[in-house]
This record gives structure tokens, sequence and C-alpha cells, in this order.
């Protein structure tokens, strides 16, 4: 009696939620960037889509490196990142098919009003960095292996300071997404490295604003990718084709352009 | 912050806000799901533990007590292997849906209840044991009676499960992914927004979170005094 | 050393108001211990306890605190295991089916969380039948018909215990073990217990009872048995108990006095 109450209840709860794995097999799902998301730009472009084709895109929004080990594991039909050179491993690896440009903007340095660096009065990235660390500056990492994580990485590498090996005091890694990373950076008065895009639609700004911006190296290229269905199987491979030749159709491109926060452009088209 | 905070909680509310009703339907679809299966599974298990003195009990004890303190994270990292595409129940095809969710829950509370309906129960048998022995009850018969005269009491350990389900968010963002209007609950929702910096928002639908759980407890502590009052416990 | 006395100490039976279904009084329930000793953690409690008593009739225990009778009576009832000897009902051993038939009531009634009449129903139903007339008598039986639908818990301390009474009989036992079941009751409801061992034990079942209240077991009983420090030390019938005792320590006993080994 117990026992049949039991499974009764159990097949009840399984009804009740299978209906949502099985209701539409028109859907897609898309492992993304977070800046892509909490900027409201999916919000913005996807109902086009979805009108248009009647195929639902789920998104998933962690960071880069998180979106790229998921879609490894096939959790993905579309892979949306901004880390080139890990998405052509992925494809290099066999789990996507091929890479395309889709659009870029750029990242910047925010830090405090008062700018205890005097990043904003230098010329490039580099000595902008360097001064952080001369000075002892306050800088907050992601430090969760995501695209904007291995940029900054780059960044310091490339003036020779080591980061990982040599742990500064000054610079603290948070080992979260970029919004978090920036309220601790607000928290903590430190400077740090954010995508354009996550900046602008940021709400609790208090008195941070971008220190240095506008270097040729900080160049932020979003990519993306249809995971190999010989690899996953499981991938929706003609709905998932069908959107990403719509994203980088003309059409799409000019609609992306069109995409803006507080009167500001986030994202800039660039598929070939 | 605090007083914005709680003007955009009554807006959302007053508002009707379609999205908000959304997320409050699932999470409580979610959470009241995971809570009536850890019921099925905690409770018989507690019972079970509780009537009898096998050889290993007090080390599944010990066991359970630890799984007490699971971190959530670790609990939806653990589902999520199992139902990732890619791992061994990935034909399933469960990964960012709600039964997902009601899955990795179920296992984070199942510990909870088991563990502590395991001692309120313990309680009763040791003043029924002799009773119960002079009756020979079956040990089914046994487990069904202190299930039923301890009810007022394993009331509590559900509601302590339910909270820690509707308060959870390290397990649901994992198999839930947080995708919009499908599997966004209202703690995904507040992690959300405060990762956009909108920590008004964060604020105002934790208030509402808070005001649904007080509104639960209110609703099921009253049904408990009058039952109380009755004097069946 | 008193050791194996055999009297048959039966009353006749007489007319009273019988249960609905009673069965007539099976033989099941004549009692043989065989050296029963029982140990806790080396400390002896009962020692080399011998003893046959009839199928029916009331059966005393008595004895001073710590004398081993509420052990003795859990053993008989199987719900203890002896260290060592046997328990044997009609030269059977005692099993699941011997103790189907047998019921035994607690110095604090375990009254579950449920209404009077569920306690009943609770019993009942779990011998598989399920009979309300039989519960409705039993409620009538010990005065609480009107209490039916009430919390059990909320039952004062002697209604509890009639309860706890009537549910024994739910089972219809061929023997009801009752462990001071009146020992913290006021006279009025001791004397509703009596009245009802006495009346059932008229219709054949058979009542083992540990009590410190000689006056009830004078009033009801038809044979003691004497217990001092882990041993019976005498086994007669109640009549011969309270006028002659042989034993110093049931002398001792029954003038009020502490005795001294």
């Amino acid at each position: 009696m117990k026992i049949f109450s039991c499974t009764s209840l159990l097949l009840l709860i399984v009804t009740l939620f299978s209906s949502v794995v099985v209701a539409d097999s028109k859907q897609i799902l898309v492992q993304s960037t977070t800046s892509t998301a909490n900027s409201g730009f999916y919000k913005y472009l996807l109902p086009m889509f979805e009108t248009q084709t009647g195929i639902k895109v789920n998104v998933v929004a962690v960071g880069t490196g998180q979106a790229i080990r998921n879609a490894r594991n096939c959790d993905a039909d579309v892979l949306l990142v901004h880390a080139k050179a890990a998405e052509d491993a992925f494809v290099a690896d066999g789990f996507g098919v091929e890479r395309f440009d889709l659009m870029y903007n750029d990242f910047v340095i925010i830090g405090p009003a008062g700018d205890p660096a005097n990043v904003s009065k230098q010329s490039d990235i580099h000595n902008a960095l360097k001064n952080i660390s001369t000075v002892n500056a306050l800088f907050a990492s992601r430090g969760d292996n995501s695209g904007t994580h291995k940029k900054e990485q780059s960044l310091w590498h490339a003036i020779n300071i080591n980061t990982e090996a040599v742990k500064p005091s000054w610079y603290r890694s948070t080992g979260s997404g970029m919004g978090a990373t920036i309220n601790t950076a607000i928290g903590l008065g430190a400077y740090t490295l954010t995508d354009r895009a996550t900046w602008i639609s940021f709400k609790n700004k208090d008195d941070f604003k971008i220190q240095f911006q506008g270097d040729p190296k900080l160049f932020n290229q979003y990519g993306v990718t249809l995971v190999n269905p010989e690899k996953c199987p499981s991938v929706s491979q003609h709905s998932a084709q069908q959107f990403i030749d719509w994203l980088l159709s003309k059409k799409t491109q000019q609609s992306i352009a069109a995409f803006a926060v507080d009167g500001e452009q986030l994202f800039y088209p660039n598929a070939k | 912050m605090q007083e914005s905070a709680i003007n955009l909680a009554v807006q959302l509310i007053i508002s009707a806000n379609p999205d908000l009703f959304e997320i409050i339907g699932l999470s409580l679809r979610v959470s009241l799901s995971s809570v009536v299966l850890s019921l099925v599974f905690g409770l018989s298990l507690g019972a079970f533990l509780a009537t009898d003195h096998f050889r290993g009990r007090q080390l599944i004890n010990v066991l359970i007590n630890a799984l007490m303190s699971m971190p959530p994270v670790v609990v939806g990292l653990f589902v999520y292997l199992a139902i990732s595409r890619s791992g061994p129940l990935g034909w399933l095809g469960l990964l960012y849906t709600p039964t997902a969710m009601i899955i990795a829950q179920t296992m984070l509370i199942t510990p909870l209840v088991a563990a502590l309906s395991r001692q309120v129960i313990e309680d009763l048998y040791n003043e029924y044991r002799e009773q119960f022995l002079s009756l020979q009850l079956t040990r089914p018969q046994r487990m069904k009676a202190l299930l039923w005269d301890a009810r007022y009491s394993l009331l509590t350990v559900a509601l302590a499960g339910l909270g820690r389900a509707l308060s959870e968010v390290g397990a649901v963002i994992i198999v839930g992914g947080n995708i919009e209007h499908l599997t966004r609950v209202m703690t995904t929702a507040i992690a959300l927004e405060t990762s956009k910096g909108d920590l008004a928002l964060a604020l105002a639908l934790g208030l509402i979170l808070l005001s649904l759980a007080l509104l639960i407890n209110i609703l099921l502590s009253s049904l408990n005094i009058s039952a109380r009052r009755q004097a069946y416990a | 050393m008193h050791n194996v006395i055999d009297i048959n100490a039966n009353k006749p039976v007489v007319g009273t108001t019988r249960l609905p279904t009673k069965a007539q009084p099976s033989r099941r329930s004549k009692l043989e211990l065989n050296n029963i000793s029982y140990s806790v953690n080396g400390k002896r409690i009962l020692q080399n306890i011998k003893l046959n008593l009839p199928p029916q009739g009331i059966t005393a225990i008595m004895g001073f605190n710590g004398a081993g009778k509420s052990i003795l009576l859990k053993i008989m009832h199987g719900i203890l295991k002896p260290t060592t000897g046997t328990v044997l009902w009609n030269q059977q051993p005692s099993d699941a089916k011997h103790r189907l038939t047998q019921s035994m009531v607690f110095q604090k009634p375990v009254l579950l969380r449920r209404s009077a009449k569920a306690n009943i129903d609770f019993v009942i139903k779990q011998r598989g039948t399920h009979k309300p007339a039989l519960r409705n008598a039993l409620l009538v039986k010990v005065g609480l018909a009107n209490k039916a639908s009430q919390p059990a818990r909320l039952l004062s301390g002697g209604e509890q215990q009639r309860l706890a009474l009537a549910r024994a009989l739910a089972c219809q036992p061929d023997i009801v073990f009752l462990d001071e079941a009146t020992a913290s009751l006021d006279p009025a409801s001791s004397a509703i217990i009596e009245q009802i061992v006495s009346d059932e034990a008229a219709l054949g079942t058979k009542f083992i009872m540990v009590t410190h209240d000689a006056a009830q077991a004078a009033r009801i009983a038809d044979e003691v048995v004497f217990m001092d420090a882990g041993q019976i030390t005498e086994y007669a019938s109640a009549e011969q108990f309270f006028n002659a005792p042989i034993s110093q320590a049931a002398t001792a006993y029954l003038e009020g006095r502490l005795h001294h080994q």
C-alpha cells in the first residue's frame, strides 16, 4: 500500500516534469559568455530569431572557460564565447565544426575615481598595468579561466609580470564571474579588466569609471561555433546551423550593430 | 538601497510582473517537489534507521549527518556529471531542466530529512519500544506507526527541508543553467541580478523570497498549532 | 527454596458480560520456566528460576523493589531473552505465535498519539481484523465510551491505564501480563481495573500481575509468587500466602518491614 502510493507519487512527479523535457524538440542550447547575456543582448536579439524560425534558444551564461568545458561534455549545440585561442583549440580537438567571427568590442580598465595609479594618462595598456604594479594599487582578477581572465593574463605576461607564480599582494583573484568581480573591485577600490558591454550595462557602478581604453591590444572578439555532431550525436545540427547562419547574416549583423545600452553601442558586428 | 529595494519589491508584486511570477512558480514547483521526494526517501530511511540496531547503523548515522553539510555546489556538480549529455545518464536529456533541479535538490535535502527524522523517531521509539515488542509489530508496522505518531514533529523537519530547498542556489544553477523562462528560479535570479550589479533588484527579489518562506511557515505552523491543540502531539 | 509447586487454584467460571466474539479460552497458557537466569553486565538479576503456572486464574508476583519481578514478567512474555533457561508454553518453546495470544500492560501506559478508540483499533487491525463492535464493547467495559474520540494522551492517569488494559484485551489474549498496572492510580481507577481483571479471569483469561498492593493481591489473586533477590522464595495459593507466609522475606514484606538477607 505504502509502496504503491510512493510509486504513484514518483510517477506523478516524473510525468509532471517530463512534459518540459519532450515538449519542444525545436530548441537549441547555447553555452555563452556572460557579457552577452547580462547586457540584455540576447533578450534583444533572440526573439527575432525565435519568431522567424520557431526555434527556441536556451542560453546558459557562464564564463568562457566553463562554457567551453560544458560544450566539451556535449552539453551545448552552439558555443558563443570570446577567447579565440581556446575556441580554435576546441575546433582542433574535434569538438567544434568551424569557428566564425561574430562581433567584437573591447576590454577596458575600470578603477576608482581618484585613479591612484594614474592609468588614465597612459598611452598604452602595458604602461597602464605597469603603473598599477609599481604603485601597488589593488587589482581584482577574475581568476576563473574565463575569456576575460585569459586576456588579462596575456597582458600581464606581455610586461613580464607573472601574477600566477609571484602572487603579488596587490593582485586579488576573485575566482568569480565578471559581475561578482566588478562588485569586489568596487568594494576593494581595485582596478579590474572588464569587457565594455558588461561595464556599460552594470548597475552598481558607484564612483568607478573607465580609466583606460582604446588600445588595439584590448580588442575583444566574439566567436560562434557549431558543436560537432560527430563528437556529440545529441546536437540539434539543423536548428543550430540555422541559428549560426542567421547570426552571421547581413540583416542580423545590422541588428547587432543597432543594439545599444544607455545610447552606447555594445557590440560591433564583423562576420565575414 | 534597502529602501529602494523594498519599494521595488512592492512594485514588482503589485504590478503582477509576469516574469516574477514565473520564477516564483518555478521556485515553488522545484522546491516543493524536492521536499516531497526527500520526505518519501528521507522519512523511510530515518524510520528504518531509528527502528533497528543492526551492525553498521552508527556508521550510516554519522555518514548521513555529515551529508547534511554537503555544499550544494558539490551536489550540483555530482548531478551535472551524471546527467551531462556525455555522462552515464546523458541519454535521458535531463540537463538544464526543472527535473534536473528537482533531482539535485532531492539529493541535497534527503540526508537532512533522514538525519532529523531519525532523531525524532528514535526518541519516540524509545518510549514505544517495549509496547511494540509486546504487540510483536513487524518492522513496517513499527515504522508506519512511528511516522504517523511523530507527524507534527516531522512537519518541522519538512519545513527545514523546504527552507534549504528554497534558499539553495549552488546546485540548481549548475544543473538548471539559470535559463530564462525555463530554469530560472528565485535564487538564481538573485545571483544573476547581483552579477549585473543591480543590487536593488537582487535585494528586492530576496525580500520577496523571504516573504514567501514566511508565508509558507505561517501557513504550516498554524496548521501545526491547531492540530496540537487537539493534543495528538 | 521452594522450587516447583503446582497448585490448581482455578476459580469456578461465573457468568459475566461477555465480549462479542470472545473465543473459548484455549489451553495454550500453561507456563513452565526452566532454570531461568538473567544477568546484565555480569550482574545477576535472576537466578535459577523454576516455575510452573496453571493456564488460568490470576497469579500475583510480589516482592521487594529490585527483586526482579518486572524482569521475570518480561521474560515470561518473551520481550526479554533470559541469559539461560527456557520458557515453555504447554511444553512448547515460546515463539511468536504464542506471544500473539499474550499482551502486556506497563506501569506507565504507553499510548499512541491518537484518539482512545484509535489506540484500540491499532491492535485490532494489527491482528488482521476490523471489529468496531469489539472496540466499542471494550471502551464500554473500561468506562471510556464517552471519551472514545479524545486524544489518548490527554486522558487522566486512571483513564489512560484503563485504556491500556482495554487495548491489551483487544487482541483477545489467552494471557495478560500486568506490570504494576495500578501502582499510580487512584482507588476508583484501581477498583475498575481489578473488576475487569476478575471478570476476564473468570472467562478463562490468565493474568500474571506484578503488584506491591498486598490488599489488591489478596482481593483478586488466586496464587502468589514471592520473589526475593532474584529468586522465587515462595509460591503458594493466595489464601495460604497471606495467612501463613513461609519465608522470612515474605513475612517481613507483608508486615511492611525491609528484609535484609
